[in-house]
């Protein structure tokens, strides 16, 4: 018998993450090491944007340095090599989720992926009125007495694209509402999700509550009913490992910026025989085959998504990214800011005039809290954190609906990633500890 | 720049005993016209509906309903109390001032004769990100009073 040793990266991905790891892996991170306030900074606010590594830092610049040239035209060897790069890009990314080559768009952000469907659903209601686009669409096409549900928990972003595609189509907007625990009434939404239901759009993961939502029975709910799935992953993918066609999503959405790439570009994620018959919601150049004066035959998924000169070398640098993530390992990530997560919340309750929103202390939720201080704005809590070297997001965290549903108007919230040791978590919870003292509340 | 000097006592002590605050509780006096202004920073959730009240060219009540951090909250405070009696050229003024000072990153420094203690919001001029939160009732009084005079 021959003696197999395991290669180091492996060895890797078979331990725990650990504060000395953490600390190795900080120092892949330039904009970390730095003095805030005369204080190490310590950065909690990975929910509303990431840090990059430098190496995808320098997969931007290289890109710039070695390739720059428009995609999927002209015969030089730079436009061969920019195209080969963006389309391995596309690929990379779309094995990281699951997902066929074809079904993978580039969008700006999720925002706009959201926004894409929203619009190509209702172009398919116009198309369909019009005997455009062939019978797949009239059964996609919305209309008056039809119903888009969403949850109370969503962010704007997965909130204001589904009212306005009620507007412009007539529909009905419904809510799946929330237990005080931020869990999902499932028995709710079991009866809200019915015959009229067209489409059922919810977050992965919940960038207020962290609460994680039970994709698979969500999904039974919709296909019972043939409703669209619409899977906003935007705290999920940068966090764990997701596989778009086990959750058997319709559509998944997420953002560049949340896991360690340029702001700028993002995901859409679409099953291929609903990409290629929707209709497009951006047209120009880059996503036709045949143009006249007249009209115009546009290209299969997924270049009838992406109209125009694309978002290059940041597609280049979020397979950067994935691929940073991917060799840290995505369960080894999810396991290290789930240990972060319950320390952040079982700290946080021990606080005198702190409430955590959101599951309480055991129970399963991502990396991140928001919490009301009794008597202290969030604002005023953010501003003190920051005095500390302390980064975290003060306000509604753009969910006011959930808020309200909460009773409050705004919250501090600490959202960890994958470069935050547990002596960052203390850090703060210390800080937070003295908020109500030095505010006199 | 410390925390410290960002909230001062006499801040912190606003924030929590609110001159003028109560919209619903105070009638605006017999013989005057009013004017009424809601202002809402989107950002941070900041809220203000601030009514002032004015006859023969003197601002008599100055009252408001809010809801937000420290800042936002005695900044409506001291405006309340530092105002009313004013004539309406003063109050104007003291506006301009208090303005010209919170927009100047720190360089036009707070002069206690006229701002009264509203000159304590001097620091705030630092923060950049809270300067709105300052000026939230003071552009809803200068709203109200174009409106009580107009």
């Amino acid at each position: 018998m021959t003696a197999v040793s395991t290669p180091a990266s492996l060895q890797r991905s078979m331990h725990a993450m650990d504060n000395a790891e953490v600390l190795r892996i900080r120092n892949d991170f330039p904009v970390l090491d730095q003095l805030v306030n005369g204080k190490p900074l310590i950065y909690l606010d990975s929910g509303a944007t990431s840090q990059n590594p430098l190496s995808v830092i320098e997969a931007e610049q290289e890109y710039y340095e070695q390739r720059n040239a428009a995609v999927h035209r002209g015969a030089h060897h730079l436009a061969v090599e920019a195209t080969e790069v963006f389309e391995d890009a596309r690929q990379t990314v779309a094995d990281f989720i699951g997902a066929q080559y074809e079904e993978t768009v580039w969008t700006s952000n999720a925002t706009e992926g959201l926004n894409l469907i929203s619009y190509a659903l209702s172009n398919a209601a116009l198309w369909a009125a019009q005997g455009r686009g062939g019978s797949a669409l009239k059964e996609l096409a919305i209309g008056p007495g039809d119903e888009i549900v969403v949850t109370e928990m969503e962010h704007h972003a997965n909130l204001i694209p589904w009212q306005e595609l009620a507007f412009r189509t007539g529909a009905t907007l419904r809510y799946i509402p929330i237990a005080d625990d931020g869990s999902l009434r499932l028995e709710a939404a079991a009866e809200i999700v019915g015959d009229r239901t067209k489409l059922l759009a919810f977050s992965h993961a919940s960038n207020v509550l962290g609460t994680i939502n039970p994709v698979a029975q969500l999904v039974s709910m919709a296909r019972r009913v043939g409703a669209l799935v619409v899977l906003d992953a935007c705290q999920s993918v940068p966090h764990m490992a997701v596989d778009v066609k086990g959750l058997d999503v319709d559509f998944a959405v997420f953002s560049g910026h949340k896991m360690l790439a340029p702001t700028g570009v993002g995901v859409l994620y679409g099953k291929q025989d609903l990409l290629d018959v929707l209709p497009p919601f951006l047209t120009g150049g880059s996503m036709i085959t045949t143009v006249t004066m007249e009209r115009a035959e546009y290209l299969p998924a997924p270049q009838r998504f992406e109209a125009g000169t694309q978002r290059i070398s940041q597609a280049v640098a979020l397979a950067t990214a994935v691929n940073y993530l991917t060799e840290t390992g995505m369960d080894r990530i999810h396991a290290w800011e789930s240990t972060l997560g319950q320390r952040l919340v079982k700290g946080l309750e021990g606080i005198d005039g702190i409430r955590v929103v959101g599951p309480a202390s055991g129970t399963e939720r991502i990396g991140l809290a928001a919490f009301d201080v009794a008597g202290v704005h969030a604002h005023d809590v953010g501003q003190f954190l920051d005095d500390r070297g302390i980064a975290v997001r003060v306000g509604h965290h753009c969910a006011q609906p959930l808020h309200r549903r909460l009773g409050l108007t705004a919250t501090t919230r600490a959202s960890t990633y994958l470069y935050n040791t547990t002596d960052d978590v203390d850090a703060f919870l210390d800080a937070v500890s003295g908020v109500r003292a030095y505010f006199q509340a | 720049m410390s925390l410290d000097q960002l909230y001062q006592q006499i801040i912190l002590d606003h924030s929590k005993q609110r001159h003028g605050s109560g919209l619903a509780e105070t009638d605006a006096p017999d013989g005057t016209s009013t004017g009424q202004s809601h202002q809402l920073n989107p950002v941070c959730g900041d809220e203000v509906t601030l009514r002032l009240a004015v006859s023969e060219g003197t601002v008599r009540q100055i009252s408001w309903d809010g809801a937000g951090c420290s800042i936002s909250m005695a900044s409506a405070s001291v405006l309340s109390e530092l105002g009313e009696g004013m004539s309406v050229e003063e109050l104007h003024s003291v506006i301009d001032n208090f303005r010209e000072v919170l927009r100047s990153r720190g360089k036009v420094q707070a002069d206690p004769e006229i701002l009264g203690d509203a000159a304590a919001f001097e620091g705030v001029a630092r923060y950049a990100a809270r300067v709105k939160c300052a000026m939230i009732s003071w552009v809803a009084a200068e709203d109200a009073l174009n409106q009580a005079t107009a």
